[in-house]
Parts: structure tokens; sequence; C-alpha cells
């Protein structure tokens, strides 16, 4: 099933509290999301694109997955 | 280590350079395959594309080989570099020819050049 930015952003919320978090797209299969959060201070993006896939509870878990795409950018606060 | 773990570590260390996609390097089928393959063709790689849609158990088992949900999935000596995403980046940035340079992987850096020029 499509998911709405609405319930991605609240998922990401629950995982990353104080971060930084814009989703963006509308047809609920194809979309985007940033996250700025202090912890991912000393990662590389591979660890930091994992915790945000960890925080997505495997809505990305391929085709039975409710998210076809998810075009992800993380990064520490400046 | 079950069989399919087995294959895929043979596989991604029998090559400097691995990317499993959808579809082949000649023909993606999917727009983030498409987006790495065409990287990686354009600078002039010598890489061993795995179609994962070839082969359901690839498919499923790279997920659990590298701990990440999604296809593409770029391999450099081994090692999981990274998705769509992080390769675009690594390219505009040019930390992808530093990271091919520093493992020798020969590619074309004015290539890669007209790439950040086009994109900058």
């Amino acid at each position: 099933m499509p998911m709405q930015a609405q319930e991605i952003e609240d998922l990401l919320r629950e995982s990353f509290p104080d971060a930084e978090i814009q989703v963006g797209g509308h047809d609920g299969v194809h979309m985007s999301a940033m996250v700025i959060d202090e912890s991912f201070r000393g990662k590389n993006r591979v660890q930091q694109q994992r915790a945000v896939y960890a925080a997505l509870k495997g809505k990305m878990d391929g085709a039975n997955g409710d998210l076809h795409a998810l075009a992800l950018t993380t990064k520490a606060p400046e | 280590m079950t069989d399919v773990k087995t294959r895929i570590d043979e596989t991604v260390k029998a090559s400097d350079v691995v990317l499993f996609m959808k579809g082949t390097k000649d023909m993606p089928q999917c727009g983030f395959s498409s987006r790495v393959a065409g990287v990686l063709n354009y600078i002039g790689v010598d890489y061993t594309d795995v179609n994962v849609l070839a082969d359901e158990e690839i498919r499923a088992g790279i997920k659990d080989y590298s701990d990440w949900p999604t296809i593409p999935q770029l391999y450099v000596k081994g090692e999981f570099v990274g998705g769509c995403d992080i390769i675009t980046e690594m390219t505009l940035s040019g930390e992808l020819d530093g990271m091919f340079a520093e493992n020798g992987v020969t590619f074309d850096k004015d290539a890669a050049d007209k790439i950040r020029e086009a994109n900058g």
C-alpha cells in the first residue's frame, strides 16, 4: 500500500526525534526524504542511510514493501 | 553461511567492481539502476553487472548480505559502497573518483569531470 508523506515523517520522527526531516513526493510510491540529525555525525553515508531504512521498519522491503523508491539525503547538522 | 550468501560473496570478490542492478548494463530496467550503470559506463569503469531480475535468490539474498533494502548496490573490492543516492552524491563530490583511484580501478577522469561540469 502506498504511504503518505506524513506516515513516513511520523516513522522517521520516532527514531530521530530531534532531526530536521523533509519528506517530498506525492504518489506514495516514489518518495524522497531528507534527514539531518546529530546522530549521523561521524558516520558514513551507508551507516546513515541504514539507520533511516531501519527506522522505516521494512516499508522498503522490495516487491512486498509499501515504498518502491525513497530518494534519501542524510547528513549531520552543519 | 547459506548457499546464496556464498554465491554472492564469491561474486563480489571475483571482480574489482560489481553492480547488482535491475536489468543489465546495456539494458537497465529501472531508473535508479540505469543512473548508476550510466555513470560507470560513461567514466569507462570495467565492472561486472549482476541482473537481480534474472535470479530471485540473489534478488532476495543481496539485501541480507549488505543489510541494505534497495537495488542497485555497488561493490568495490568486495566492500559495499552504496546505493543510487550515495553513488550520485559521490560522483558529484569527486569521492567516487577518489575511491576508484585508491582501489586501483581504472576510469576516465575527464569523463567524470564532465559529469560534474554538466551538473555543477
